[in-house]
């Protein structure tokens, strides 16, 4: 239909729609060009780095370049009984190499990773391998100590040959890949990583569930009080939200503290006795109380926008129609603040999930969090390649809640303040 | 919210009691905060009220902590403020500048995949911190920029775009586009247009959004915490070591410190935001 009728042209002699076309193109090139520094600095500074943690996470060179010889060697090993000679001066020529660089420590603390053990092992070893005569070596190693006779440890060796692996995830996850090749869970009583996502998500979960009870009746009276009010009323809600996290922190150590105010207070009306005061920090009630209260704020304003755009007399009709205030509650308020606590709690949780400071604090052993494992090994067993594997778990659950969020609520909705 | 006359004796009960709640509510929101103002005055090292302070002796109060604060001669107070400071202000002129350019661009309506890029550049706020720690740490260390001050910089920059990005488009999305196809009709050029018609307009929406990225620079401890050597310290990085070993009543004095800071922000934030919502009011 369009080829018949008669294009419409510009003063130019060029048709209407390229034109149009061609002005449309470089608005968006504009528009992109003003976007694209920003873009970029987060790409390069914050998306890569990102991709870097989960190459890290899988990447497992490190052993298999220590010991390249070795892994050669162990290719036509059926792993059933011990290896025989070749694997074993193989493994000799890469473990002097090891020792000339002084990387052998580092050798010990990757295999350790794999199976218990071989740290004294490895010590042994480079002590008795100064001492050694050329050739059977195997006999030689084996004397060393009773665990190099013992085949288990030459398969856990055999299993860190591939250059890239999951197990970091499965560690993650309390499992492990056993002897015969199988994923399997540790021990019921060494499953601390399902402990630490369980008790996240429940600390997650009630902490949201608290936030949302405290948070909803008072978004409701500062959004129905009058403005002069609401607005000294707002500064309660604003004041904790403007201040510094630690500050905060500090406040609920000095109020919790054993010889604390909150104490004082319960033995003053004679809740507990004053030489039984409760421990209420260094452990879960810590972490609640104090989580909920720094929380609060980001559950309060999404409720308050919301509320403040319902008009009040949508209750009153309500009322009018016969409904109880209960009723009328219920049927038309409540419904009409669902946005608002969709945002608020999905805020709150995602936020919830990934604390870290407060709980170091305020948790102690039982009440800290997955992100305080994920320190831990960042900054004290170094094994950052299971941080990264535990961070990009946690960012996943994260994620998966943000594309939630973006569904119900829409990113560009967020409000602040 | 006076209850009208007519109202029924358990409705009214009801009421109370929501008001109650509503009370307890609040005071569990504000009073912690002021906790600490008492016990930073106090002249002994401990962290309770002591007699003397509960019958408001005046020698039960005093200011030594205050002083150990600033002559101290253990304490690095002095260094990691100046060192907070410096690093704040740099990554909000960074986070206003960038956020602000990028908002213009996501604000104009041929921005193609506007959904997908708002989510990148929001994403430092959501991704929890001690993620974005991990990623920005790898990053720096590689750049040879861990324990710099540049690092840190850069680090808080990442984390501050966010909120200048969502507050400048928030404001932008009440802004009249005809001013500036006026300014240019009228033979302005767009950096012009921008300095003189745009800027002015939008500037409470970009100077919230610079007081949200300063305090985010301000209070961050955990991407710090992977980045910062010993010349690096910040105010958060001594309160969290300060937390950890041992709590003295110095940090009370800088956490007292802290909420002035914080209590001078609210109210300039506050303020802001009714003047751009009167402006926006005017623009409808």
């Amino acid at each position: 239909m369009s080829s018949e009728t008669k294009q419409i042209l510009t003063t130019d002699g060029i048709p209407l729609e390229v034109s149009l076309k061609k002005a449309e193109r470089k608005n968006k090139i504009k528009a992109f060009l003003l976007v694209a520094p920003l873009l970029f600095f987060l790409i390069i500074t914050y998306v890569f780095p990102i991709g870097d943690m989960l190459f890290r996470s899988v990447d497992d060179k490190m052993v298999t370049q220590m010991l390249p010889k070795t892994f050669k060697a162990m290719e036509n090993w059926d792993g059933q009984e011990l290896p025989d000679e070749e694997v074993f001066a193989a493994f000799h020529e890469d473990f002097i190499k090891l020792v000339e660089d002084k990387r052998e420590g580092k050798l010990s603390t990757q295999l350790n990773y794999t199976k218990n053990g071989f740290k004294s092992i490895i010590k042994k070893l480079r002590r008795a391998s100064k001492k050694f005569e050329e050739g059977n070596y195997k006999e030689q190693i084996m004397s060393v100590h009773k665990r190099w006779a013992d085949v288990e440890y030459w398969r856990a060796i055999q299993r860190r040959a591939p250059e890239f692996t999951g197990q970091k995830y499965l560690k993650g996850m309390d499992m492990y890949v056993n002897e015969e090749g199988k994923i399997v869970s540790v021990e019921e009583d060494r499953r601390i990583h399902r402990v630490l996502w369980l008790r996240t998500l429940e600390i997650a979960f009630f902490v949201t569930v608290f936030c949302f009870l405290m948070a909803y009746p008072i978004a409701h009276l500062l959004a129905t009080l009058p403005m002069k009010y609401s607005n000294l009323l707002m500064i309660c809600v604003l004041l904790p939200f403007w201040t510094s996290l630690l500050v905060r922190t500090a406040s609920w150590m000095i109020l919790l503290q054993q010889q604390g105010i909150v104490n004082d207070f319960f033995v003053g009306i004679g809740l507990v006795a004053d030489d039984n005061r409760p421990e209420m920090m260094y452990n879960k009630t810590g972490s609640y109380v104090a989580m909920t209260q720094i929380l609060l704020p980001f559950m309060v304003l999404p409720l308050y926008s919301v509320m403040k755009t319902i008009s009040p007399s949508l209750m009153r009709a309500g009322k009018s129609l016969g409904g109880t205030p209960f009723i009328a509650f219920w049927k038309v308020y409540f419904p009409l603040t669902i946005p608002g606590i969709g945002a608020g709690c999905l805020l709150v949780f995602i936020l919830a999930i990934g604390y870290y400071i407060t709980p170091a604090l305020v948790g102690g052993a039982s009440g800290t969090l997955i992100s305080n494992q994920i320190a831990f090994h960042m900054k004290s067993t170094l094994d950052w390649s299971f941080a990264s594997a535990m961070g990009l778990m946690l960012l996943s659950g994260v994620l998966v809640i943000y594309w939630l969020y973006n569904k119900i609520v829409g990113i560009d909705n967020i409000k602040l303040g | 919210m006076a209850l009208p006359k007519y109202t029924e004796p358990h409705y009214r009960i009801w009421h109370y009691i929501y008001l109650t709640i509503c009370g307890a509510v609040f005071f569990f929101l504000i009073a912690p905060l002021f906790v600490i103002f008492p016990l930073s005055f106090n002249a002994e090292e401990f962290l309770s009220f002591s007699d003397g302070m509960k019958s408001l002796d005046p020698d039960a109060f005093s200011l030594r902590w205050y002083k150990d604060m600033i002559y101290g001669t253990k304490n690095p107070w002095g260094l990691a403020a100046k060192n907070s400071f410096i690093i704040a202000i740099f990554a909000t002129i960074g986070s206003v500048i960038l956020g602000t350019v990028a908002a213009l661009g996501l604000s104009s309506r041929h921005m193609p995949y506007k959904g997908l890029i708002m989510a990148v550049l929001i994403s430092p706020m959501i991704v929890p911190l001690i993620i974005s720690g991990v990623a920005i740490f790898f990053f720096m260390a590689k750049a040879g920029l861990a324990a710099t001050h540049t690092g840190i910089v850069l680090a808080h920059i990442i984390l501050g775009t966010p909120f200048v990005v969502i507050t400048v488009t928030a404001t932008l999305s009440g802004f009249d586009h005809s001013v500036t196809r006026a300014a240019a009709s009228l033979g302005s050029d767009p950096v012009n247009t921008f300095m003189k018609i745009t800027l002015p307009l939008i500037l409470p929406g970009v100077i919230s959004g610079g007081l949200f990225a300063f305090v985010t620079s301000f209070d961050e401890v955990v991407v710090v915490l992977f980045l910062a050597g010993l010349e690096n310290t910040t105010i958060p990085i001594q309160m969290w070591t300060g937390l950890r070993e041992q709590l003295s009543p110095t940090i009370l004095a800088v956490a007292t410190c802290l909420i002035i800071l914080s209590t001078l922000i609210l109210v300039t934030a506050e303020l802001l935001r009714r003047r751009s919502e009167r402006l926006r009011g005017i623009n409808r």
